[in-house]
């Protein structure tokens, strides 16, 4: 059987992002359909060329809908990616295997999410009666992502030597690259080791500045093939390797049912992504990784390569993660000081490095890496 | 129940109801393959060794705290009084690889805060309890060797 690959094959032309804050106007549907519009315009793709779809399954705009919105043709391809942000890397990845199998030419992806404020917020609707795995954790009073975190933060602090400092030093470096984005939503909120420390508790061993944003607004992006991407006027960030990923036991985000609760769902997208991509972890000079909450950076540092197994921390308190370093991360503030889009800003962001067009830009990038949640069926790609 | 808010896991699942059929007589099962003799938690319908046979498998209801976290508000109002309170994830004695969730209390009708947080530790001795919460939900609490001494 000859080899089939997407590698290269597939390019994100257009880019489009509504405003990231608190309370906009609006519904979901209408800061979707803006970000697809700036998108398409972006890409100079006229709306009725849209034949593919693919989104994240926690999506409220419907499908069907978006294409009567919009004015798109008829659809031949539509996919939906489980696990919340897991799912970002997934959507395209799965609209870059469209395009080179043929069907689809022309796919939106997109995310929409107006979560700024507290009743919209998916824990606070926790139903009376649990079942599946929120069965095993609700009724003890694990009722938000953050709680089924903690644990996994706190033995992982215990057996490998990381410390909140650590963690900080997470948080403290993304918010200064924000502090450089005009669209980061704390771009104007500066954050100190000591105000981090001092900072209110959430879920011990995490505090508040362990924990992502809440935000409305909407990403969106348009895949064409590479032949296509040629008469497109943006420069083209080629979809080079992309995997998904789950481990046998791991489950969402409460991964205590591993042999080993650290082999975690980003060590399958791993072995399939590397040994898909021409580039390599040590290729890497920037990468966008998925950051909720801060432990997840760690982990997912060592699940993708970057690090060994214990070592991130120390990579972390050597610097290599801030804008002088080996790796620099989350280079538009990432999702605990940009905005929290599940994830899909961070493509946004491995999109402006390739192109060179980000406000905290990397020297000499020629791919970038992203990678969805840690924790949950996760995903990846490499653009270049 | 004096708690209308309370969360409470649904029983009626073919899958897991063995698990809180058992919880009313205060027993902590997990489930044990008939053909392999694996154990498993939470339960499934089936085996890895592709066996259907799960039957239901009495532990010892000792563990250790594998880890746990502290929760602070906000949260449900069912525990918005309670805040903060330690969650824990036990390791079963009788199979270290299953961790359980679950609160950590003094005796099975304490509250899941009367353990304070700095009684807690990785590693810490436990035995289960179980705390009628309504006629068909029966949940396990785990009492800490130190807190049992205390309590006695
Ligand atoms: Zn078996």
């Amino acid at each position: 059987m000859s080899t089939l690959t997407i590698k290269d094959r597939v390019a994100i032309v257009g880019m489009g992002e509504t405003e990231f804050g608190k309370g906009l106007a609006g519904s979901e549907m209408e800061l979707a359909c803006r970000a697809i519009r700036t998108a398409l315009d972006e890409a100079g793709i006229a709306a009725h060329e849209v034949d593919g779809l693919s989104c994240s399954n926690m999506e409220a705009t419907h499908e069907e809908d978006l294409a009567d919105t919009m004015g798109f043709g008829d659809i031949t391809f539509f996919s939906r990616i489980p696990a919340g942000g897991g799912g970002g890397c997934g959507t395209v990845g799965q609209a870059a295997m469209a395009i080179a199998t043929g069907q689809a030419k022309v796919v939106v992806v997109w995310r929409s999410r107006k979560r700024s404020g507290r009743a919209s917020r998916v824990w606070g609707k926790t139903a009376q009666e649990v079942t599946d795995y929120e069965a095993w954790l609700r009724p003890f009073g694990m009722i938000r992502p953050v709680d089924d975190i903690a644990p996994m933060a706190r033995r992982y602090m215990h057996d490998f030597g990381a410390t909140r400092e650590d963690l900080g030093r997470i948080a403290l470096t993304f918010r200064a690259n924000a502090n450089q984005n005009p669209r980061a939503m704390m771009q104007a909120k500066t954050l100190t080791m000591e105000q981090y420390l001092g900072a209110r508790w959430i879920s011990e061993p995490l505090c508040l500045f362990d924990c992502c944003l809440e935000t409305d607004g909407a990403v969106a992006f348009v895949l064409v093939s590479a032949e296509r991407a040629k008469d497109c006027p943006t420069k083209p960030a080629y979809v080079h390797a992309f995997a998904q990923g789950i481990t046998p036991g791991s489950s969402l985000m409460a991964n205590y049912n591993l042999d080993d609760p650290y082999r975690l769902q980003t060590y399958a997208a791993a072995t399939r992504l590397w040994r898909d991509s021409d580039i390599q972890p040590g290729d890497v000079k920037v990468a966008q990784i998925y950051d909720a909450f801060t432990p997840e950076v760690l982990w997912s540092l060592e699940g993708f390569g970057f690090c060994e197994r214990g070592e991130a921390a120390d990579f972390v308190r050597r610097g290599e993660i801030g804008p002088s370093g080996k790796l620099p991360l989350n280079t538009a503030g990432g999702s605990l000081s940009e905005a929290y889009i599940h994830g899909f800003n961070l493509i946004s962001e491995a999109v402006r490095q390739v192109r060179g067009t980000s406000t905290a830009q990397v020297d000499d990038v020629d791919s970038a890496f992203v990678c969805s949640s840690e924790g949950v069926p996760t995903s990846a790609i490499v653009l270049r | 129940m004096e708690n209308k808010d309370i969360v409470i896991p649904a029983t009626d699942d073919p899958d897991t109801a063995g698990f809180w059929a058992a919880a009313r007589e205060r027993r902590l099962v997990v489930q044990r393959c008939g053909d392999c003799g694996k154990m498993r938690f939470p339960p499934r319908p089936a085996c890895t060794c592709g066996s259907f046979a799960m039957g239901w498998h009495e532990v010892s209801g000792r563990g250790r705290v594998w880890s746990y976290g502290v929760a602070h508000a906000p949260t449900l109002p069912a525990f918005a009084d309670l805040v903060p309170y330690v969650f824990a994830v036990i390791e079963l004695a009788d199979a270290p690889h299953l961790r359980m969730v679950g609160n950590l209390a003094t005796s099975a009708k304490a509250a899941i805060n009367s353990v304070p947080q700095d009684a807690v530790a990785i590693g810490d001795e436990v035995t289960v309890a179980f705390r009628p919460v309504t006629d068909e939900v029966t949940l396990p609490v785990w009492i800490p060797a130190t807190q049992s001494e205390v309590v006695q």
